[in-house]
């Protein structure tokens, strides 16, 4: 009795810091998780507050949010988008992949983390945050403009390409033997194609399946399904959020419109509560040794994520000033790099603290580069164009060396 | 023949669509419509045509406000050559409906009224022309089409006032 007493207390406080922190967020119009991420450093092992009663609890729910992120990011999405996305977008794609993930990784092999490490750190700097770009691209008015779709054109494709990293690097983590893994890379991608299929073809039908008038109902069938899932899915070594994204994209329509609009509290409750615990699993006292490395990482990935940008915006035939505010709405980095170090973390534990300095960092940069990369950009063009032509005028459809799409 | 405007329209993943016109005058307006039901009006920068100089964020409320101010009222020019007066309604089905759980036939709306069912909403799907033998659930709601008089029979019947 004295635990459960011990637990409402502990959970209680740190909920209701939660909210109250998110308060304060939304008033400077920042996103919450930078702060979510520092409640957990000063609740934590080493923290303020050391939390014991209520750490089992936590760790479960911890577990519930990425599941819960990851099924809202794939109701988002239906299985046509991603499919049309991904045969237009993948050059942008492989060049995103390219230019964001190799940084992690050779920064983790300087560090001399050896090679696993160096594929988790990969993902850590090669995915965006959907959910802060998404709320910037609203804040600052732009949802109406040329390089928007682009923009979320390389979202969708990163969190596909999840679908196949997470599969890969739970394989890796356990240790599996090349021929294990090369089997779990085998069963993920067939039961991706599988969900996109059946969701293309026959999506109606497995909604109608889930679809009920009475929103308790729906909310259980939808959860009770998606953790059923997810389990199974990390039976099968394949992780638990690819199948809780790929039941986000089965669901489709109405159905999917309605739990989303169930689910949405109950996700902002139990990713608040993911952030909390990765922040109370790392050790403040282990972030001042990887602050340098955190700071090169961010410093290197944000402009890579410019140049990403700049790529992909070409590419649709959209002009250098379109480019830069494409290139610098990517640079945020936030929810899917904490999912990943957070997988990590049991093989190395020092890309804990790396990974939430860097998240830090660029979670709070992100929205700024969003903002001010194109005024920046605009004026270094100008002074570095020799000729004084005006080198930034549109109204050029794609310049001569991007291809036509 | 009037000229038709053309309106392009472009997919936005996870956000909604955006529709684009660009008006014989020049000017470049955008409408994204969000799958919250929200509706941005954006108008483009004349200097960059990428980006939105304005945006205004509109809730349906508010869009149905402006699209009513916007279309030209194509029920007046009806009248000027037809003498036509048809409403269309939408009328629920409620816990206290005689009909709930009733077939289409039972209520026999068209030999009393005159007035027809053309469409029954649910929250799942939409059923177009139902037949006689459709069989009503409650929280169904009902388009019906008629003269005035004949819809406003078809709701008294409907809602058992």
């Amino acid at each position: 009795m004295h635990d459960t007493t011990a637990l409402l207390i502990e959970l209680g406080s740190i909920i209701l810091a939660l909210g109250l922190l998110g308060r304060l967020a939304g008033r400077i119009g920042f996103s919450p998780i930078p702060l979510y991420l520092l409640a957990g450093l000063a609740f934590g092992h080493g923290g303020l507050l050391p939390m014991n009663a209520s750490e089992e609890f936590i760790a479960t729910g911890a577990e519930i949010g990425v599941i819960l992120l990851l099924l809202l990011l794939g109701l988002e999405y239906s299985a046509s988008e991603l499919v049309t996305n991904l045969k237009t977008q993948y050059p942008s794609g492989i060049v995103d992949f390219v230019l964001n993930a190799l940084p992690g990784a050779v920064a983790a092999l300087i560090l001399g983390w050896g090679p696993v490490a160096a594929v988790a750190l990969a993902g850590v700097t090669w995915i965006s945050s959907s959910g802060v770009i998404a709320k910037v691209l609203g804040d600052l008015g732009r949802l109406g403009n040329r390089e928007t779709p682009v923009i979320l054109g390389v979202l969708v494709i990163e969190d596909l390409a999840m679908a196949v990293y997470l599969p890969l690097l739970t394989a890796l983590l356990a240790g599996l033997s090349l021929a294990g893994g090369s089997l779990t890379l085998l069963i993920s991608l067939g039961t991706v194609s599988i969900v996109l299929y059946v969701a293309l073809r026959h999506g109606r039908l497995i909604s109608r399946a889930v679809s009920s008038d009475n929103p308790e109902m729906l909310l259980l069938v939808v959860l009770g399904l998606t953790l059923f899932v997810a389990g199974i899915a990390q039976e099968l070594q394949v992780s638990a959020a690819v199948g809780a994204f790929l039941v986000g994209i089965a669901l489709s329509g109405e159905v999917a419109e309605g739990a989303h609009n169930l689910l949405a509290p109950l996700r902002d409750l139990f990713a608040a509560v993911f952030f909390v615990f990765f922040g109370l699993s790392t050790d403040p006292a282990d972030i001042p040794p990887v602050l340098v490395p955190a700071l090169i990482l961010a410093v290197v990935t944000a402009l890579t994520k410019v140049a990403t940008g700049w790529y992909a915006a070409r590419r649709a035939g959209i002009g250098p000033r379109g480019r830069l505010r494409a290139g610098g709405t990517l640079v945020a980095r936030g929810e899917f790099s904490i999912v990943i170090a957070g997988l990590a973390v049991g093989v190395e534990p020092r890309i804990g603290p790396l990974a939430t300095a860097y998240v830090l960092i660029l979670v709070i940069i992100g929205p700024l580069t969003a903002r001010w990369t194109e005024p920046i950009g605009r004026r270094f063009l100008r002074t570095a164009a020799t000729p004084p032509k005006e080198p930034t005028l549109p109204l050029e459809p794609a310049d001569t060396a991007s291809t036509p799409t | 023949m009037e000229p038709t405007a053309h309106v392009s329209k472009t997919a936005l993943p996870g956000v909604g669509t955006r529709y684009d016109l660009k008006t014989d005058a020049g000017a470049h307006l955008s409408v994204v419509v969000h799958q919250d039901g929200r509706r941005i009006l954006a108008f483009h920068d004349p200097e960059d045509d990428d980006a939105c100089k304005d945006a205004a964020a509109l809730a349906p409320h508010e869009a149905t406000a402006l699209s009513k101010l916007l279309v030209p009222d194509p029920v007046a020019h009806l009248h000027q050559h037809i003498e036509i007066d048809l409403v269309t309604e939408h009328i629920p089905v409620t816990k206290r409906s005689p009909y709930a759980g009733r077939l289409l036939a039972d209520t026999q709306a068209r030999t009393r009224t005159g007035a027809s069912i053309v469409a029954v909403l649910r929250r799942t799907a939409a059923f177009p022309s139902p037949t006689p033998d459709f069989r009503f659930a409650i929280g169904d709601t009902l388009v019906v089409v008629g003269t005035r008089e004949g819809v406003d029979a078809v709701a008294e019947l409907i809602t058992g006032g």
